[in-house]
């Protein structure tokens, strides 16, 4: 097993050409995804939800709603899979749970000062422990932009591992906030940090920020993710957020999966999408696939 | 949950097969030879078959040009040079350069369609790639017809006569067009030979031409074999010889105009170096190295088909390689999902595996992708060969098929010297994140292309052509226009 030490002992992170991952991106882009393929595969993103709600306004009633619809995605189609888990304030964890007892859906809690990570250690490291206290089952925390940026690399380094520690028995993501890291080569870098550092997922964003999960993002980070697999045989896990609402898009990023990591992180355990709108459109591509004429969206709840 | 305690089981997500209809295309069971916008039949009274090289089927008839055709052929040029297009304006040849390209554009899914069927080319590149390019060379030369006196400020140009164009089977339309667009552009007007294996699309272009309503006897396609090729090479009435193929043939068209006052532009064959460096940036050059050694199943005259990879990064680079060589889909090339199709014929099919013969032969170590090859049809497993000498054979000579040789370097003096030691120069890549580096990398190789931290990248705007052996004259860009063009004197 990896031993989180300090930043100065992991590799260098190779350069990232901006060009050429473009190019890439188009080709899995291009890639037709028909007839069973898709179908098998709006299933497997379904699967892959964090359903997600993070708002000033969020309220219990809102978050029960929500709860209710993650396992309850279109009642009047049987066998389809539930979502992954629901992403919710700390504030909003405990109902969420209490929500959500007996199903397998799990809750995913923001905490560290989300979304800027403006704050101290000392308030993260709470804002943690309440979480998991509460019950969370994940933890998607920010990085330090601002460290990263200024160049304090193990300051990041050192904040994501004292967070993991603080996690527990809660799966550990780590947002970067591509958007604000602006450049390949930062979200390459950030992405490096936070997998040495204790990540069992990386994630993209915040949702609070455009761009968010682009899929030169997304491809990025998973090529980490794929030499830290070859270097040592340890899985992390991916989660692009924000930014993906087509189902389209969903199954361009399972390409993008498949052809760099393969089946086996074709799961809800290995990758996740963040996101609030997806599953609506995944429903209704799914319903067309069945019945061979578009719905209204009315059909389709909206909690 | 633990981390790695939780492994579900891999679901065996995969692509369905997402095949391109053929519904809207259509192939008649025979072609005849295209002159004076007409469809004439061979004296010859000979026809040859065109398969399509994934299934082997036989697709349609192809009219075989004799001497006698061919002389038909270029007589309709010359009168239709004569009386017509050097009296047409420059911008009324402009117009129909440019209504040739709108009629490709609209035509292009049926053509992207034929040239995947005829060539064995997987659909999307045909689609993506060949057609639209194709498109574009007529759209760029169409632009510079009646701005002549504006590309070669105080030299008063004058276009050459007939041309006499050769073109090779590996990007069949696209070759066409890279040929016959600045032919026009320039004034001149065009006998032009296709492959034998791929002469479909270049028909299906003299349909269009047809339909463009462009002056009979301008643009004449006469199908056949080597002989038909060497009936226009050896033509008195010809002024020019575009041709793009092997160097061995390239030889005999130089021997055979020698004292003929024929020009020429050759464009032939290529071992081209793709060189990365240790700073380079590792996962695109992989998708460079892809790109460069199996696009178009390696059939690319530029091909990057000698890699040369720094020794401290090789392993890394050489895994990662493999890995996306696994990730390639070979097969159906209507399937959209194709990465790698048809090898274009069977003759090439056994060159290709000679070579992988006398590499594994000459000790390199041999790895190819692990997909499974279709049962009918020409196929070739992507192949690497590792520790692969410049002395080896699979080093020193053009493969024309996805067969790459890796070697390792140290320094920027030895890649470049061991770069330059070929008798091909045709296009080089440069894999560094340095810019100092690259400038001097593109000064120092003699290479008629150089990429940087890209490969394979084509433009109507750019020249593209050869040192040494592979060739000379360039096509595309300004430099293309002028090789149809004199100095009036």
């Amino acid at each position: 097993m990896k031993v989180p030490t300090s930043f100065t002992n992991i590799p260098i992170s190779p350069s990232v050409d901006k060009v050429g991952v473009e190019e890439r991106v188009a080709r899995f882009q291009s890639r037709s995804i028909k007839n069973e393929s898709k179908r098998q595969g709006l299933d497997l993103v379904l699967s892959m939800i964090d359903l997600t709600t993070l708002e000033g306004k969020d309220t219990p009633g809102k978050v029960k709603q929500m709860c209710y619809k993650a396992h309850h995605l279109h009642d009047s189609y049987p066998n389809l899979p539930t979502v992954a888990a629901v992403c919710v304030f700390p504030s909003m964890v405990k109902t969420a749970k209490t929500a959500l007892l007996g199903t397998s859906v799990k809750v995913a809690s923001v905490s560290t000062a989300f979304p800027s990570g403006q704050s101290t250690r000392a308030v993260k490291l709470a804002d943690t422990k309440f979480a998991v206290d509460e019950g969370a089952d994940e933890i998607d925390m920010v990085i330090s932009r601002g460290k990263f940026l200024a160049g304090e690399y193990n300051f990041v380094f050192d904040e994501i591992a004292a967070i993991k520690e603080a996690c527990g028995k809660a799966r550990l993501k780590v947002i970067l906030e591509t958007g604000e890291l602006c450049t390949l080569d930062s979200v390459r870098k950030a992405s490096d940090i936070a997998i040495y550092a204790g990540a069992d997922f990386i994630k993209t964003s915040t949702g609070k920020i455009q761009p968010a999960a682009t899929m030169q993002v997304t491809y990025t980070m998973l090529m980490a993710i794929k030499d830290y697999y070859d270097t040592t045989g340890i899985m992390i896990g991916m989660k692009p957020a924000g930014g993906i609402s087509t189902s389209k898009l969903a199954l361009h990023n399972l390409v993008m999966v498949k052809e760099i990591l393969g089946n086996n992180w074709l799961n809800n355990d290995w990758f996740r999408f963040g996101a609030s709108s997806l599953a609506n459109d995944v429903l209704m591509q799914i319903m067309k696939l069945e019945t061979g004429v578009y719905q209204s969206s009315d059909y389709f709840t909206i909690d | 949950m633990a981390k790695n305690t939780t492994k579900k089981q891999a679901p065996s997500w995969d692509y369905s097969p997402s095949l391109e209809s053929t519904s809207h295309i259509t192939i008649l069971p025979r072609y005849e030879l295209f002159i004076n916008n007409e469809w004439v039949k061979p004296t010859s009274k000979k026809y040859f078959k065109t398969t399509n090289p994934a299934t082997e089927e036989v697709l349609s008839e192809i009219a075989w040009a004799n001497d006698k055709d061919v002389d038909l052929a270029v007589k309709a040029a010359r009168k239709a040079y004569q009386d017509v297009w050097s009296k047409t304006t420059p911008k009324e040849r402009s117009k129909y350069i440019y209504r040739i390209a709108r009629l490709m554009q609209e035509q292009a899914r049926e053509l992207s369609v034929i040239e995947t069927l005829d060539a064995g080319k997987p659909i999307r590149e045909a689609r993506d790639i060949d057609v639209p390019l194709a498109c574009n060379h007529f759209f760029y030369y169409a632009g510079w017809a009646d701005k002549l006196e504006y590309a070669f400020p105080n030299q008063p140009m004058e276009a050459l006569g007939v041309a006499g164009q050769i073109i090779p089977w590996n990007f069949p339309l696209l070759m066409a067009a890279w040929k016959i667009a600045p032919a026009l552009a320039a004034g001149n007007t065009v006998v032009l030979k296709p492959a034998e294996t791929t002469s479909l699309t270049a028909l299906k272009l003299a349909e269009i031409i047809k339909a463009s309503g462009l002056p009979p006897g301008v643009v004449n396609i006469v199908t056949g074999h080597g002989d038909t090729g060497a009936a226009i090479v050896n033509h008195p009435d010809i002024n020019k010889i575009a041709f793009t193929g092997s160097t061995n043939v390239g030889k005999i068209i130089q021997r055979a105009i020698a004292g003929t006052g024929k020009k020429a532009t050759l464009e032939l064959g290529g071992k081209s170096a793709n060189i990365i460096f240790d700073d380079a940036p590792i996962d695109q050059a992989v998708e460079g190295i892809i790109n460069g050694i199996f696009f178009n199943q390696g059939h690319v005259c530029c091909a990057g088909s000698r890699l040369f990879v720094q020794e401290n990064i090789a392993e890394l680079v050489i895994r990662k390689l493999k890995h996306r060589m696994d990730s390639l889909y070979l097969g159906n090339p209507l399937d959209k999902n194709t990465d790698i199709g048809a090898i274009n014929s069977k003759e090439q099919l056994t060159t290709i595996e000679k070579y992988i013969k006398i590499g594994i032969a000459e000790g390199a170590e041999i790895y190819q992708s692990a997909c499974e090859l279709p049962s009918k049809g020409y196929y070739c497993r992507p192949t690497i060969f590792i520790n692969v000498a410049q002395s080896s054979t699979i080093s020193q000579e053009e493969i024309f098929g996805p067969v790459l040789s890796i070697q390792t370097f140290r320094t920027v003096d030895e890649v470049i010297q061991k770069a330059n030691n070929s008798p091909y120069g045709l296009a080089a890549g440069v894999w560094t994140d340095k810019g100092s580096r690259i400038f001097n990398l593109t000064t120092k190789l003699r290479a008629g292309v150089i990429w940087a931290n890209t490969y394979n990248k084509f433009d109507p705007t750019s020249p593209f052509g050869g040192y040494k052996e592979s060739g000379f004259g360039r096509e595309g860009g300004l430099h293309g226009l002028g090789a149809y063009l004199k100095m009036k004197v």
